[in-house]
């Protein structure tokens, strides 16, 4: 499998995210990403581990866009790790197929594929007797790069991960934090490039803040490297940060609902699915509306000093009115001017508008 | 039997020195070549057979029933197969070395974590990569420390290997029980004796310096 970087148009709407500034922007939101992700293809497919009777994964089947974040949530044991280690062989399908830009990936030899699949577990395991420098170097070398192609994207890729190339190339693992070391575990997946990277709850073993700020950089990173990503995790919130979509997944790796983020929390397909959503779905779509995505109201109805940035989401503005208690605050742009104004009722009127209309399940539970 | 004379050892070492220095050099030397054999079988059988249950209590358990033969009987086993000298010294040596190196090969190898094992199978790396490439750097410090004891071990032993003509300092000790009694006979029993130790004790010491370069700074405590 040579790199296979597949252009669709240079354009792409996101998701669950802000797809267009609509009101009283004054930065143009870019929603152009470059993807250089492949498509991705499961059909029927199926594990059954030796004797056992009940399958693991029952006749997946699912289409991933080039360049998607997809989101694999289930609880524990669910099969959802399982099924994302079908993809680069690491647990071999019993039937089925599996595609990565048209091609099987079981007639591929699993090394050779393997090494254009980026793979990130929560354990990390970085070789912990090799250089930062040298566990990023693996996959390079085992594809034959020059030593200067191989510094050269060392280093890059360092800066990408936010560490400094002069510090860090030259350390060992254990000399860095968990935070680090987890994202030299990114960076060393990126290392050749690969058009699809796997990733099984990579920031699940860090604490809340680090957890917060990796995914942050993550999404951010995401933004300019437009890979397709299965990423999985068993945290609802987390899947709703990240994810492009969300794929919610019961016993045996049943797909209970696929789709974004907002769709899911505004209308889970069953009683499965709003149970993993929990409380507070109206808040977590909040947290998804960016202010100038919304319907905002006049600057001059503003009150009090208090005032939010038009890139804070409707959570952060509820968030200060009830703080204030003050009934409309100020929303300012990014060099501090007041463009608008944001109250209670305009949020409340933006989850309606976006729901078209209260939906029973999430009104049933609020 | 005479008494304890110390200005007489002293006086033996003095009159003997060179005789001593031969002999602490073909000690070590038999020694040195029986540890690289033994360093070679067991790290090599080690490789082959960590992985296996079968294979790898069949190689444990067979180099520790051979650590069980008494040296001396090991050795007079081996004068019909290899006469006398050096070579059943050697072989008895390797032979004694193989437990330990083998032994903290398989358990090297086994403690390298799962995650390590799986995140280096998914970046690519072919099986005999994985072991060579990761495994076997992760295990050189236990895999050493096998060795370390196995020098231990055959330090000891190789002064039994005077009874089959082997070298080494065993000579010393085995001339000077032979002829107790004589004027000489402590004094070569002593030095015989004294030697081995100190080269034992200079040995381990030079099995930390190679413990520390040998194995990465990042697997070092």
């Amino acid at each position: 499998m040579t790199d296979p970087t597949t252009d669709t148009g240079g354009s792409r709407i996101l998701g669950g995210r802000p797809s267009e500034a609509t009101i009283r922007t004054t930065t143009t939101i870019t929603t152009v990403k470059n993807t250089s992700g492949a498509h991705i293809e499961l059909k029927n497919v199926n594990k059954v581990y030796g004797d056992q009777a009940v399958a693991a994964v029952e006749n997946f089947s699912m289409n991933v866009n080039p360049g998607e974040l997809v989101m694999f949530v289930g609880p524990s044991g669910c099969g959802k790790t399982t099924t994302m280690k079908m993809i680069n062989r690491i647990i071999e399908p019993t039937s089925g197929s599996i595609t990565v830009d048209g091609r099987e990936v079981l007639s591929l030899d699993p090394n050779e594929l393997r090494r254009h699949i980026g793979y990130v577990i929560q354990q990390i395991g970085l070789f912990p007797h090799m250089t930062i420098a040298e566990n990023i170097s693996v996959v390079p070398k085992l594809l034959g790069w020059s030593k200067e192609k191989t510094k050269n994207r060392v280093d890059e890729l360092l800066s990408v991960v936010q560490l400094d190339p002069r510090t860090f190339a030259g350390r060992y693992p254990k000399q860095l934090s968990g935070g680090q070391q987890q994202r030299v575990g990114v960076a060393r997946a990126l290392a050749a490039d690969p058009p699809v990277m796997l990733m099984d709850e990579p920031f699940g073993a860090t604490d809340p803040i680090t957890r917060e700020k990796l995914q942050v950089e993550f999404l951010r990173l995401q933004e300019t490297i437009g890979k397709t990503i299965i990423f999985v995790t068993h945290d609802f919130d987390e899947a709703v940060r990240l994810g492009d979509r969300i794929a919610v997944l019961s016993d045996r790796s049943k797909i209970e609902q696929f789709d974004t983020p907002a769709n899911i929390l505004r209308a889970p397909a069953n009683d499965y699915v709003a149970s993993f959503i929990g409380h507070g779905a109206a808040l977590k779509r909040l947290a998804l509306i960016p202010l100038h995505d919304a319907l905002l109201g006049r600057a001059a109805d503003a009150r009090g000093t208090a005032s939010v940035v038009e890139t804070d989401s409707l959570r952060d503005a509820l968030d200060l009115l009830v703080l204030t208690g003050l009934p409309a605050i100020a929303v300012t742009d990014a060099a501090g001017r007041t463009v608008a104004s944001v109250s209670v009722e305009q949020i409340s009127a933006e989850l309606g508008e976006d729901s078209g209309g209260l939906p029973e399940r999430s009104e049933a539970r609020s | 039997m005479t008494g304890f004379d110390f200005p007489g050892l002293l006086a033996f070492w003095g009159k003997r020195s060179d005789d001593i220095l031969t002999l602490v050099g073909e000690h070590l030397l038999v020694v040195a070549i029986a540890l690289l054999l033994a360093t070679v079988i067991g790290v090599g059988v080690g490789l082959l057979v960590w992985n296996s249950p079968v294979g790898r209590s069949l190689a444990v358990t067979s180099a520790a029933v051979i650590l069980t033969i008494p040296s001396l009987a090991l050795l007079a086993a081996m004068i019909p197969l290899f006469g006398l000298g050096w070579v059943p010294t050697l072989i008895g040596l390797t032979l004694y070395s193989l437990l330990p190196i083998i032994r903290n090969t398989v358990v090297g190898l086994r403690e390298v974590s799962p995650a390590i094992m799986e995140s280096a199978t998914g970046m690519g790396l072919a099986p005999g990569a994985v072991l060579l490439r990761i495994q076997l750097p992760m295990a050189w410090p236990v895999i050493v420390t096998g060795v370390r004891v196995a020098a231990q071990l055959t330090i000891g032993i190789a002064a039994i290997g005077a009874y089959v003509g082997g070298p080494g300092l065993g000579q010393m000790i085995f001339q000077g029980l032979s002829s107790l009694g004589s004027k000489n006979a402590l004094n070569y029993a002593l030095t015989g004796t004294l030697c081995v130790i100190i080269l034992a004790l200079i040995v381990d010491g030079l099995f930390t310096l190679i413990t520390r370069y040998t194995t990465s700074k990042g697997l070092r405590a």
